[in-house]
């Protein structure tokens, strides 16, 4: 997977959404032990069903609707950043 | 049309099935014979990992691939049975060479990888003890288990070590070894650990199985109980006679069979069926290494033409969840089996089957202490949707009543609500909580093991879940003990009591959710309530800590000071709240 030219991967507040989201599910992360880069469930422990929580609360918060075929692309914070951004966009 | 019963009918079955005629097979069968089919002698050396793997050098069989792991990114790798055995012979010198012997626990934690299955199967020939953990466990769940399993030696990965068992490791002085497997394949080096990969490269290929014999401890499975510390189960080498043959009336397997169970060896079912029956019967399984994903298990299924599944109430539910046209977008005309384990299938989960697949799913019963599947809806035998089936041949179960004074009666009109029992003696019964033997002894009735699952049977034979007979949590097939979750948030500065319940979800059966009452001078809010479920999530793991955290002013508690976790579990429920006759007043 290439990183790409978006700038929305760095879109601070954005990244910061996502972060806060994922910290409803799982209060002990803290945000700047996340490499973007890498799986997120190796980073943080999440079972299916936090998972699932974790992406339901991004739709509910950024409103963006991501079908459950979409949900293996998502695994670093980059691919739900690019993701989001994407469909945010479009 | 959806009825009450799935008849099966000859054109139903695309092999001959195992087990044909219920009733004349249950007549026909014991234990013996089904031994005697595994090459086992009375009073002969028995070990699963010489059963399950080096029967077969010297067969067809060996050349076969016995593992077919698949990494997250879909590349697979295969491990024949010739090459299983020789890797796991390996590993049991490893054992031997680190001065770790017969009896000595042996622990794993790690997700599904090739080294996990090698361990287990190298521990067993060393005549160790194999003791699976969940890698979803914080580390105060592993650090509890280690100790009262007494781990003389850990596998685990780079990352698991540093995230969960680096900063227990001091509180361990039994634990002398710890393997590690490296996160990108290439060697580690951390203090106070030893990388596993150079200690393999360095042993030899042969390897003296260690004799041990039927009723030696080979695996220790850990199980929660509603009050006191996780149990240790104890399982001996003699088991593999029910593994074999339970693999073969539930399961169904065939010599060509490619199967999928889908359990984590960290839990029973993955050991029991995820690694030893079908290598007993020397059939192709296929382990995913990834997280459930549901288009990506279809993908496996098709690509990998799975015939045999045997998956969770959870997975299916969330597969329905996905939806059965995306089941239907894949063609899979070798699968013919499926079954399902975990906590009751809900009779529109069968069915989905039958329209996602054209097949029905199998409900079977069992538990860590069963050590196999004892009940269970099988391929020739009709399905009564959200039954758990019928008793196994060699399996003896009845319905009975606990008396006050200890005693139990059996009940033998159907329809009748009692606790499911057991009549000892098939191979893979427990043979002891490690340590616990009250506690052991109290699971039995003169010659019954009485199980905690409230039951009935009907007319016909079948058993149906009704409940548990205790507050245990089962929470996407596993059990969860409330004491273990209530004691890591008694340990939060702020919580005064905790009572944790199992709160019914559609998906996963149960989800955990905890009731606190705060310390004076603590405020209830939401920054404290994040507080707290971090608190217990890294102390316990996400496979164990509560998903959701409410506060009360105080606790129901019976005037002897227990916390009425049946009556916080009522009254999330919105149901009677029955019996509160030793409520304490004011609660």
């Amino acid at each position: 997977m290439t990183m790409g030219t978006t700038t929305e991967a760095d879109d601070p507040t954005l990244r910061q959404a996502i972060l806060e989201t994922l910290q409803r599910i799982a209060p002990e992360v803290s945000p700047r032990e996340i490499s973007p880069s890498r799986p997120l469930r190796d980073q943080v422990d999440l079972d299916s069903m936090d998972w699932l929580n974790f992406l339901l609360g991004l739709h509910a918060r950024l409103g963006v609707d991501i079908p459950e075929s979409d949900y293996r692309k998502l695994v670093t914070l980059d691919d739900l950043l690019r993701y989001v951004s994407a469909k945010r966009r479009g | 049309m959806r009825t009450s019963i799935i008849h099966k009918t000859a054109s139903d079955l695309q092999v001959a099935p195992n087990l044909a005629d219920y009733d004349a097979e249950r007549r026909g069968f014991s234990w013996e014979a089904a031994g005697a089919e595994l090459g086992l002698r009375a009073q002969r050396p028995v070990n699963i990992a010489a059963l399950a793997v080096d029967r077969h050098l010297g067969t067809p069989v060996a050349d076969r691939i016995a593992l077919r792991f698949i990494a997250r990114d879909e590349r697979r790798r295969n491990i024949s049975y010739a090459e299983l055995a020789l890797l796991s012979s390996r590993f049991a010198g490893v054992l031997r060479s680190l001065g770790v012997g017969k009896g000595e626990r042996v622990f794993l934690l790690s997700g599904r990888i090739p080294e996990l299955y090698v361990a287990a199967l190298g521990a067993l020939k060393n005549g160790s003890v194999v003791a699976p953990l969940f890698s979803a466990f914080g580390p105060e769940p592993i650090r509890t288990r280690l100790a009262l399993g007494e781990a003389r030696v850990l596998v685990t990965t780079e990352s698991l070590y540093r995230r969960k068992v680096a900063g227990i490791a001091a509180e361990l002085p039994r634990l002398a070894h710890t393997l590690l497997v490296g996160d990108d394949g290439g060697p580690t080096d951390v203090p106070g650990t030893r990388d596993l990969a150079t200690l393999m490269s360095a042993a030899a290929d042969r390897f003296d199985v260690e004799r041990t014999s039927a009723n030696d401890m080979a695996l220790l499975h850990f199980t929660s109980g509603t009050t006191g510390t996780p149990k240790g189960a104890i399982h001996v080498h003699g088991a593999a006679v029910a593994h074999y043959a339970t693999g073969r009336y539930a399961l169904d397997l065939h010599p060509d069979d490619v199967f999928w169970c889908t359990a984590d060896p960290g839990w029973v079912t993955g050991t029991s069926y995820g690694i030893v029956a079908p290598l007993l019967h020397g059939v192709t399984s296929i382990v995913d290494e990834a997280d459930f994903d549901a288009e990506r298990w279809y993908r496996l299924l098709d690509q990998h033409a799975v015939s045999v599944w045997y998956t969770a109430p959870t997975a299916v539910r969330m597969l329905m969840k996905a939806g059965a046209g995306l089941a239907r977008a894949h063609r899979l005309p070798a699968l013919r089996f499926i079954a399902s384990v975990g906590e009751p299938l809900n009779p529109e989960a069968v069915w989905w089957g039958e329209e996602a697949f054209g097949l029905p799913i199998h409900d079977n019963w069992w538990q860590t202490e069963t050590g196999g599947i004892m009940i269970a809806n099988t391929a020739a035998m009709d399905i009564k949707p959200g039954s758990m089936g019928k008793p196994l041949p060699g399996i003896d179960a009845c319905v009975v009543a606990r008396r006050d004074d200890g005693s139990c009666e059996e009940i033998a009109a159907p329809g009748v609500q009692g606790e499911l029992a057991l009549r000892k003696g098939w191979p893979s019964m427990f043979r002891g909580y490690l340590n616990q033997d009250e506690r052991y002894r109290k699971c039995f009735c003169g010659d019954l093991y009485l199980t905690g699952d409230l039951v009935s049977r009907d007319a016909d034979g079948y058993y149906w879940f009704v409940g548990r007979a205790d507050d245990v949590i089962k929470s996407s097939g596993h059990l969860i003990g409330p004491f273990e979750v209530e004691s890591a948030l008694m340990e939060h500065p702020a919580v005064a009591e905790a009572g944790v319940i199992g709160k019914p979800d559609p998906v996963v059966g149960e989800t955990v959710k905890a009731f606190v009452s705060l310390k004076a001078g603590y405020v209830a809010g939401e920054a404290l309530r994040m507080e707290l479920l971090g608190h217990a999530r890294k102390r316990l793991g996400a496979a164990v800590a509560p998903k959701e955290i409410a506060f009360l002013p105080a606790l129901p508690r019976t005037r002897s000071g227990k916390i009425m976790r049946r009556l916080l579990k009522a009254r999330e429920m919105g149901l009677p709240e029955g019996d509160t006759s030793t409520l304490e007043a004011g609660a």
